[in-house]
This record gives structure tokens, C-alpha cells and sequence, in this order.
């Protein structure tokens, strides 16, 4: 812990020494494990498309509301429009996102990490 | 207006003694700057919560949906979706690979003095100008609602208070301010949205015709449609392009919610007060239910203003839609619901101030005691007890230059200030914090460009575009009020060329070969820092 501290302050052992590069090539080596490619294989199919997806859904409006704003004004419900009916799906659109990543994160995400991090204690690292 | 006093000081009170049973606890770094990282998730995102809905959100937003009717919503809507970029991208990782602020991540790879010191002077660009907003606002409203007080010493009282919060009771006294004003305000919110549905039957489309009856004299939309803020039919060119302006206001915006919120460092601070990075992303969803309610709530509070209490009744001064509705929900001026209300409503602004400042002021002052004077001048050599008296010393300079700024900006549009900050915010911080993550060829110099480049372009396009000046400029040398569209890109290009350039001018060995140890350190909590565990002697804080 101690040494980690200090090396985050001052800008770490220099790299080049031994002890530097073992402790580089230690975590290529974590980096390269199947456990480790296994979380970020999971993670980057769900997270990239759910990016995407919110970007497109989010922009969509101040789009929609700039570039269309006759079909944004279409009255749904009474005199409640289009734009804010859109506006409203944007909350739950984010609400249910969020439920189901963190639902993800915590069934899927967290036990291919702890493997990683076992595997780091048995490489005697990752502290 | 006595009782609007009377309420004030109850909270006030109330936060001050939390203040002093905080002190006796904060003794090591880490209590000071994240509160022995022993907050609870619910706990931590109903801070989260409290940081983030400063008095542009409870003031502001319904003072513009008041004025401006539908447009003034689309603050509501990107300022929750941002969460999403938070939630995905940055909460987990922040947990895993810092400490205290968001420098540790950068430092984690680039050198640390330079990467520290530009991190720094963007957190406390960033803090600065949220702060300032905020004490313009506290300022503007107690002068308003008690007219013996002058702006002046409004502002000094909000300094002295913040000043007290952060040097006492450090993250743990800010941390339970946030969570108590989270709590009045979001009570406030429920209070006010009931009784404006009382009002129509509690049925949404008769609120909805009475707001379909407002209409904007200049533009001739009535409230519930878009254009009103931003109205259609002009154009802006944009190099060679020529766009709707409307589109890119909106869209320009978005874009500085929707990367601004992941940037900023009050918020980033808060997910090192969690035990783990678990703890961090469900204290982000928590918040997020919590952030989302009160968004959609603005609906009633807005509208019902407009509606209830409209333009004339509001007066010139948008930030006091808000109050007045709860002035004319209680029975209307002069009558004693009606100043239980208005105390109440105001009283809850206050407190909302005053907490959104104290964790500003402690992003800034640990930006300059943990980043710059510990890692910067002491090179990392510096006890614990000496940091935290530099954090101290230096949140009572930042509170003491902050209060001085505040009063010479009297006339300053709040809203404009905290736009500077999200700009800054999403152009210097957010690509710099997204490469040092996932960008395995980025060094120092991309990251120190990106840094100082982001925030330098964000202040220059906000202040030579239309907003801060009082009243604006008829032909600004930019046109867009909002300079993310531009800025944004600008800040990713900064720091990539930057990148190209450093490696140039020989390689950042150190960058590259700490490139797998943080990707694995951020994505899996490796050797992440503990929950402290050396205190004993202090009881869990529940």
C-alpha cells in the first residue's frame, strides 16, 4: 500500500529498473488472463450499445423539438404534447437503464471480477 | 418575514451541531476528504443527490419553466440522462483507481506534477465558477425575501457558514449537510407539486389546458411547446456550415449536461466516501431515483408558477418563481400560510446553498492541499495531520476569495456561471478522465492539453459568446450562448493531439506501462483503496 502511495505522488519507480518491469509485465500478464478478458468481453457488449443507445435516445429530443417542432407539438392526451410526453419517456428510459445495468453489474459484472482479483492475490499482487 | 428568519435558523442550527459532532471525528486524511469511505449507498446517494441539486436546479429551473415554459424542462431532462454517463462509464473506475480527487486517477499514469497541476487549476476553474453562482443566487434571494439584508452580507453569511462546514467537519459534516438538505428539499418538492395538482382536481390535462392557456407575447407558442427559450427560424454558422440556431442551442446543451455532470470533481469526490465500487454504483442509482423525482416535479413547480402565479406575480427576478408559488399556495401574500410557506420554500433554498457550497468548497480546497500543495510542492511528502491543516487553511482561502467574487458579480447571471462550469467540466475534464481510463497510447502531455486546452476554450467561447454580459451583446463574436457543441469536440481534439505530440517528443514510457495495471485496477477494484479500518475508537456513522 505504502509503496503504491508514494509511486502515485512522485511519479512511480522509474521504469527501467527491475523491479519496474516485473511489476509491469505482472500486470500484462493479469491484463491478458482469461478471467480478466472474460469481465471486459461482458462489460463492452452491454456498455458500448447501452451508450449508444442513451446518446440517440437523449439527442433525439433536442432534435426532435428543433428540427420538427409541428410533429413535437401533436397533442396526445388533452393538450399534453408530444415534446413533453417524450421529455417524461426520457426519465423512465434513464430510470430503467440504470435498473438494468446495475442488476447486470451486480449478478454478472462483480463475480468474473472477484475472479480477477483472486487470481491477482494468488499472483501475489493487489495491494 | 420573520418567520422566513426563524426557519432559516432552525436549519442552520440543525447543520451546525452536525457540523461539531462531525469535527470530533475528523482526525486522518481520509475522514477529511472522504469520510473514512464509510457512507452507505442510500446514504451516499442522497448526498449525491444534495450536491447535485444546487439552486439552478430548485430555483432556477422552475424560475426558466416559469418564464419559458417547455424549453426551461429540457434543463430537467439532461441533467438526470447525464447519470447514465456516470453510472456507465465513470463511478466504478473513479472508486477503483483514486483516493481523493480526480487527479489520483490521471496520476495514476502521467506524471504527477504536471498532470496534478493541471488537474487542479481545471477543479478549481470548475468549483469556482458553480460556487460563485451559487452565492450570486443566496445572495440575490435572502436580499430579495428580507429586504434589510443587504447582498452583501447575504453573501458573507453563506461564506462564513460554508467556510465552518468544510474546515470543521471536512466530507463527514458535508456529506450529512447534503443528506438533510436532500431530504427538505425533496419534501419541499412533494409538498408543492400536491397542492399545484390540488389545485386542478389532481387531474394532469386540466393542468395541462391552464398551461396550454399561458402564452409567450413575443414568440406566440403557448407554455407547453418548444421554442419559446430558444426560438426557432434563426440560423448560426458554424464554419461553414449554416444550422438551425434553436437545434444547436438545444442539442449544445444537451451535450454539456450529458458529459458536464461526469466531470465535475464534487461529484467525482463523492464516490471515494463509499466503501467499495459496488457501494458506488448502487449510490448512483439511488440517486438517480431520487434526482428523477424531483426533475419531474419541476413540471408542477415551474408550471404551477406560471399558471398560479405568472409573470406578474413572480416580479423580474426568475430565481423567486419557486418561493412565490409556495407563498400563494399557503394563502397568498400577507397571510400566515402564505409566510409559513414562503419561510418553508426559502428556508430550503437556503439550506440547498449552503450545502451545494460546502462540496464545492471541498473539491477546491482538496484539489489544491491534496494535488498541488502534497503531490506538487511536498513531493508527496507530507504527514497526514499537516494536509489536512493546508486542506483547512485552504478552504478558508477558497470560501474568503469565493465571497469577494461573489459580491463584485452582483449583476452576473447565475445560470450563465454554472454554465461556464459544466462546459469546463465536459470539455477539460471528461475526455481527459475517459482516455487516462481506456486509451491505451495517451501520456502527459495529451492529458496536461486536454486539460488546460478544454478549459481554456470553454471560458473564452463563453465569454466572447452572447450570455455574460448584462444585458447581452447584440452581435457576440460567438453566437451560441451554449459553447458545448464547439468546446467538446475541441477538448477531445486537444487531447489527442496533445497525446501525438508527447509522443513525439519521446515516448511517456510511464503511461504506456501503466496502462494494463489501471485498466485491470479500474475495472476490477485490484488493491483498491479500503474502507478505513484504523479507527476503532469511532463508532460507523449511521
Amino acid at each position: 500500500m505504502e509503496t503504491r502511495n508514494r509511486g502515485q505522488g512522485t511519479g512511480g519507480p522509474p521504469v527501467g529498473t527491475e523491479t519496474a518491469q516485473t511489476r509491469a509485465s505482472q500486470w500484462e500478464v493479469l491484463a491478458a488472463s482469461p478471467e480478466f478478458r472474460r469481465l471486459i468481453t461482458a462489460k463492452r457488449n452491454f456498455i458500448i450499445p447501452a451508450v449508444i443507445f442513451f446518446l440517440v435516445y437523449y439527442f433525439a429530443l433536442p432534435l426532435g423539438n428543433g428540427l420538427a417542432p409541428s410533429l413535437m407539438n401533436t397533442k396526445i392526451i388533452g393538450n399534453i404534447n408530444l415534446a413533453y410526453l417524450f421529455a417524461l419517456s426520457e426519465f423512465v428510459m434513464a430510470w430503467i437503464l440504470a435498473a438494468v445495468y446495475i442488476r447486470r453489474a451486480n449478478r454478472i459484472f462483480d463475480p468474473l471480477a472477484a475472479a480477477v482479483r483472486k487470481l491477482a492475490a494468488r499472483m501475489g499482487m493487489g495491494s | 418575514m420573520t418567520t422566513t428568519l426563524w426557519i432559516t435558523a432552525i436549519i442552520v442550527a440543525i447543520t451546525l451541531g452536525i457540523t461539531i459532532w462531525a469535527a470530533r471525528q475528523t482526525r486522518t486524511t481520509v475522514q477529511f476528504y472522504a469520510a473514512g469511505r464509510k457512507i452507505n449507498s442510500w446514504q451516499n446517494g442522497l448526498a449525491i443527490a444534495g450536491d447535485y441539486m444546487s439552486a439552478a436546479s430548485f430555483l432556477g429551473i422552475a424560475g426558466l419553466i416559469a418564464f419559458n415554459g417547455y424549453d426551461g424542462f429540457m434543463y430537467s431532462v439532461g441533467w438526470l440522462v447525464a447519470y447514465l454517463t456516470v453510472l456507465l462509464l465513470i463511478a466504478e473506475p473513479i472508486r477503483n483507481t483514486g483516493k481523493y480527487t480526480m487527479a489520483d486517477v490521471l496520476a495514476y499514469r502521467m506524471s504527477a506534477g504536471p498532470v496534478r497541476s493541471a488537474a487542479a487549476i481545471s477543479t478549481l476553474t470548475v468549483s469556482g465558477f458553480y460556487m460563485i453562482a451559487q452565492m450570486v443566487g443566496a445572495g440575490s434571494v435572502l436580499h430579495l425575501l428580507v429586504p434589510g439584508f443587504s447582498f452583501k452580507w447575504a453573501v458573507v453569511i453563506v461564506g462564513v457558514l460554508m467556510i465552518g462546514y468544510v474546515v470543521l467537519g471536512g466530507m463527514i459534516a458535508t456529506t450529512w449537510v447534503q443528506i438533510v438538505k436532500a431530504t427538505l428539499l425533496m419534501a419541499g418538492a412533494v409538498l408543492l407539486s400536491i397542492l399545484v395538482l390540488g389545485h386542478f382536481g389532481f387531474n394532469p390535462v386540466r393542468f395541462f389546458d391552464a398551461i396550454a392557456k399561458v402564452v409567450d407575447k413575443k414568440s406566440g407558442l403557448n407554455f407547453t411547446q418548444p421554442g419559446i427559450l430558444y426560438p426557432h427560424g434563426k440560423h448560426v454558422a458554424l464554419g461553414p456550415l449554416t444550422l438551425d440556431k434553436s437545434t444547436i442551442e438545444n442539442v449544445s446543451l444537451g451535450m454539456a449536461l450529458i458529459f458536464g455532470t461526469a466531470g465535475l470533481p464534487h461529484i467525482l469526490m463523492r464516490f471515494y466516501t463509499v466503501p467499495t465500487a459496488r457501494a458506488a454504483r448502487t449510490s448512483v442509482g439511488w440517486a438517480m431515483g431520487l434526482i428523477g423525482a424531483f426533475y419531474v416535479m419541476t413540471t408542477f413547480l415551474g408550471f404551477g408558477a406560471a399558471v398560479l402565479v405568472g409573470k406578474t406575480g413572480i416580479g423580474t427576478n426568475n430565481n423567486l418563481a419557486a418561493p412565490k408559488l409556495a407563498e400563494f399556495l399557503g394563502g397568498g401574500p400577507n397571510t400566515f400560510g402564505g409566510e409559513l410557506f414562503l419561510g418553508f420554500i426559502s428556508a430550503v433554498a437556503f439550506a440547498t446553498i449552503l450545502a451545494v457550497v460546502a462540496g464545492l468548497t471541498l473539491a477546491a480546497s482538496s484539489a489544491f492541499a491534496h494535488d498541488f500543495w502534497m503531490n506538487v510542492v511536498r513531493g508527496g511528502k507530507e504527514s497526514e495531520s499537516e494536509q489536512v491543516l493546508v486542506a483547512r487553511i485552504a478552504a478558508v482561502g477558497v470560501g474568503v476569495i469565493a465571497v469577494l467574487v461573489a459580491i463584485n458579480l452582483q449583476t452576473a447571471n447565475a445560470a450563465q456561471l454554472v454554465a461556464v462550469a459544466f462546459a469546463v467540466a465536459s470539455s477539460g475534464n471528461l475526455p481527459v478522465i475517459l482516455f487516462t481510463l481506456f486509451w491505451k497510447r495517451f501520456n502527459t502531455v495529451g492529458a496536461v492539453c486536454g486539460l488546460i486546452g478544454g478549459t481554456a476554450v470553454s471560458i473564452v467561447l463563453v465569454v466572447i459568446g452572447p450570455g455574460l454580459g448584462t444585458p447581452p451583446a447584440a452581435h457576440p463574436a460567438f453566437a451560441l450562448a451554449n459553447p458545448g457543441i464547439v468546446s467538446i469536440p475541441l477538448g477531445f481534439i486537444f487531447a489527442i493531439v496533445g497525446t501525438y505530440i508527447g509522443e513525439a517528443l519521446g515516448g511517456d514510457t510511464r503511461a504506456k506501462a501503466m496502462y494494463p495495471e489501471i485498466a485491470v485496477r479500474s475495472q476490477t477494484g485490484v488493491g483498491a483503496e479500503p474502507s478505513s479500518v484504523a479507527e476503532e475508537r469511532i463508532p460507523a456513522i449511521v
